[in-house]
């Protein structure tokens, strides 16, 4: 019961934010209720937040995953040199991605739980190494073009008769929240969590640890393929795509109240972490703040909710624990 | 107070384990690659092929000993960059040209810097936020406001200024000395000084040290403004060797990542107390090597990060396997 109870006062406050963020946004502009441009929002919501659902596996079990974004950007690149434009190479090129996703996250589970390297050095690691080989392959631009098939699930939505178009990307979403959710009730996922919390205890209830957290790694990077199919659609093939996208995904599951250092916060509040970024987003862009300052917004807000977060998480425990500084490790 | 007074007194001689390593790795890795130039009908050791590959170190280098500080205390930085941008924009538009300003602008730089960090060890000792959060908050502040004032290079930096990027004393170029300055004030601050002490004291065991009397909430600040202080030494470097301030320095650089990964190489822990600026420097210094080698080679540059990747990862599996074993020969055993 406790568990449940903290578990709800952990999330709840990402969700009150979002719920106010999209007022707001609908206060500024009243067309934003709209069923056409609310699914508008949630598809371009829909990249960051199923990173922000596969960094939630790795973050929770302690561990970090900085390699999403290049990885966003190799799985485009890539896409885009293999299939330069010819459609029958749609599938077997997403099924390549797909293993390249398995192997990209199993190189860094594996690195982090058998070699014990710090997963922080790990993926930055794999970020420096996925980064450079994608641009000595391309010699620096990327080439070729994606088909009209790969685009679909980023551009386009199916009809629904009396209500408009859903997009594909708010529906692969959905089904990706749904999947998470049913995996952190199942034992997998309460034993990642204890992993988080405390792998020597895991360890010694019979937890698999290692094997644990490198599925996380695993999800990570499939994840972060899916979001690359989304982006790729959605954006276009550029060399940038990925950029920065690891950050964002992280910020966006601390925005949702999941710790750092892992055991604590549900992965429905990881997702609602990026929702709440890309609401921030929209609200700015409303607003007429200039692209530039958004940054700085973005910053406060992220440094503010985290700050609020421990404050609560202070208050609940007693005696009061203040927190050390937390380790990357 | 005896333990931690043993800890303190360790935590130094701990350190020279990985950083010896990194040091006989360097030595390796310079016999490599003169023997690779050298069967190629090249000629490694010249005077100008080593000191190019030493003023190529200086920016990386000031920025991670400076890193290194905030990572011995159980911390990290990642708005180096932004602050590397805008410390150098800083000091060119002071200058404006103009000789006599340099004084004032270096002036600013240093506040700024000292600000930034202060901003950064009090958002995570005092608002409790976490290093990585905290830091790049800070970082997109920064970037932000990077980014709504600015949209190419800045300022001009006098030449009078300039020649801190391009003179030479004897044969050695100023920068290089500038970077050894930087790296042996951080090396006896850390292990001459009472706050340098404390620094691996909090790195090493925040709660141990706030119990045995170390004033944690200090040094975290402190350990964070000689951070920034470095990385606006950094950026007025920049401004030098550049003639003007410029936005996006730093983030070009990926000073931010590059810096933590070079840290790592050096031997220190990522998680604080254990490590040391001259493990930090041999790491710099080994990065500076292999890059030149590539160069000498005529490799893509790219193949560069893929290589660095992996030496990175290489390197901190080796520390970690040692650490293993040092473990495991004092009879703990450590599941994980």
């Amino acid at each position: 019961m406790r568990a449940l109870r903290d578990r709800v006062g952990a999330a709840a406050p990402v969700f009150g934010v979002l719920l106010l963020l999209l007022v707001a946004i609908a206060v500024v502009n009243p067309s934003f209720l709209e069923p056409a441009s609310l699914l508008a929002y949630l598809k371009r919501a829909a990249p960051l937040a199923i990173l922000a659902v596969g960094q939630y596996f790795v973050i929770v079990s302690g561990e970090f995953d900085l390699s999403v974004g290049s990885l966003v950007t190799v799985q485009v690149v890539v896409a885009a040199r293999l299939i330069d434009g010819d459609e029958s190479a749609t599938l077997p090129v997403i099924v390549l991605l797909v293993g390249l996703g398995l192997l990209v996250g199993l190189a860094n589970g594996l690195i982090t739980t058998r070699l014990h390297v710090p997963s922080f050095v790990t993926t930055l690691g794999m970020l420096l190494v996925l980064s450079g080989a994608v641009f000595l392959w391309t010699g620096g631009a990327p080439r070729g073009s994606l088909s009209q098939a790969f685009r679909v699930p980023g551009r386009q939505g199916i009809d629904i008769p009396g209500f408009g178009q859903v997009p594909w990307s708010a529906l692969i979403l959905i089904a990706v929240a749904a999947g998470a959710a049913v995996l952190m009730r199942s034992a997998w996922g309460h034993t990642l969590v204890a992993t988080g919390d405390n792998d020597r205890a895991a360890v010694l209830a019979g937890v698999p640890v290692a094997r644990v957290r490198t599925t996380a790694f695993v999800l990570s990077a499939l994840a972060a393929t899916v979001a690359a199919i989304l982006l790729g659609g959605f954006a276009g093939v550029s060399a940038q795509v990925g950029e920065g996208l690891e950050f964002s995904a992280i910020t966006a599951v601390v925005l949702g109240g999941v710790v750092l250092g892992g055991g604590r916060g549900s992965v429905l509040a990881a997702l609602a972490g990026a929702l709440v970024l890309e609401a921030l987003f929209t609200l700015l862009n409303l607003l007429g703040v200039s692209g530039a300052l958004e940054s700085t917004v973005q910053g406060v807000i992220i440094i503010a909710a985290v700050a609020y977060a421990a404050r609560r998480a202070g208050r609940r425990r007693r005696p009061p624990v203040p927190e050390p500084t937390p380790q990357p490790a | 107070m005896t333990a931690l007074a043993e800890r303190v007194r360790w935590a130094p001689r701990l350190a020279a384990g990985p950083a010896a390593g990194t040091w006989i790795a360097l030595g390796l890795v310079v016999l490599l690659a003169a023997a690779i130039v050298t069967a190629r009908g090249g000629d490694y050791l010249t005077q100008a092929n080593l000191l190019n590959m030493l003023s190529r170190t200086t920016v990386l280098g000031i920025v991670a000993v400076g890193q290194t500080i905030a990572i011995l205390a159980g911390s990290l930085d990642l708005s180096v960059a932004y602050l590397i941008g805008l410390t150098s924009l800083i000091a060119a538009e002071i200058m404006a040209g103009d000789p006599a300003m340099i004084g004032p602008a270096v002036l600013a730089v240093l506040a700024a810097s000292a600000l930034v960090g202060l901003v950064n060890g009090l958002v995570i000792t005092k608002l409790q936020v976490n290093a990585f959060i905290a830091t790049l908050g800070v970082g997109l502040v920064i970037k932000g406001i990077l980014e709504s004032r600015y949209e190419g290079p800045a300022g001009s930096v006098p030449v009078l200024f300039q020649r801190l990027g391009y003179d030479r004393i004897g044969p050695i170029p100023v920068s290089v000395l500038l970077m050894l300055a930087v790296a042996g004030a951080a090396a006896l601050f850390l292990h001459r000084t009472r706050p340098g002490h404390h620094v691996y004291a909090v790195g090493g065991n925040v709660e141990v040290a706030r119990l045995s009397g170390v004033p944690t909430t200090r040094t975290t600040v402190l350990a964070h403004v000689i951070c920034s202080l470095c990385a606006g030494v950094a950026g007025l470097y920049l401004a030098s060797r550049l003639g003007a301030g410029a936005p996006y320095v730093g983030t070009d650089g990926g000073y931010d990542l590059e810096s933590i990964a070079a840290v790592v190489l050096g031997g220190t822990v990522l998680a604080g107390g254990r490590g040391g600026v001259s493990g930090t420097v041999a790491g710099v210094l080994l990065l500076a090597v292999l890059d030149n080698l590539f160069d000498q080679l005529v490799l893509d540059a790219f193949f560069k990060d893929v290589v660095r990747g992996a030496v990175i990862i290489l390197a901190v599996a080796v520390y970690a396997r040692r650490q293993l074993r040092a473990r495991a020969q004092r009879a703990v055993r450590v599941p994980r």
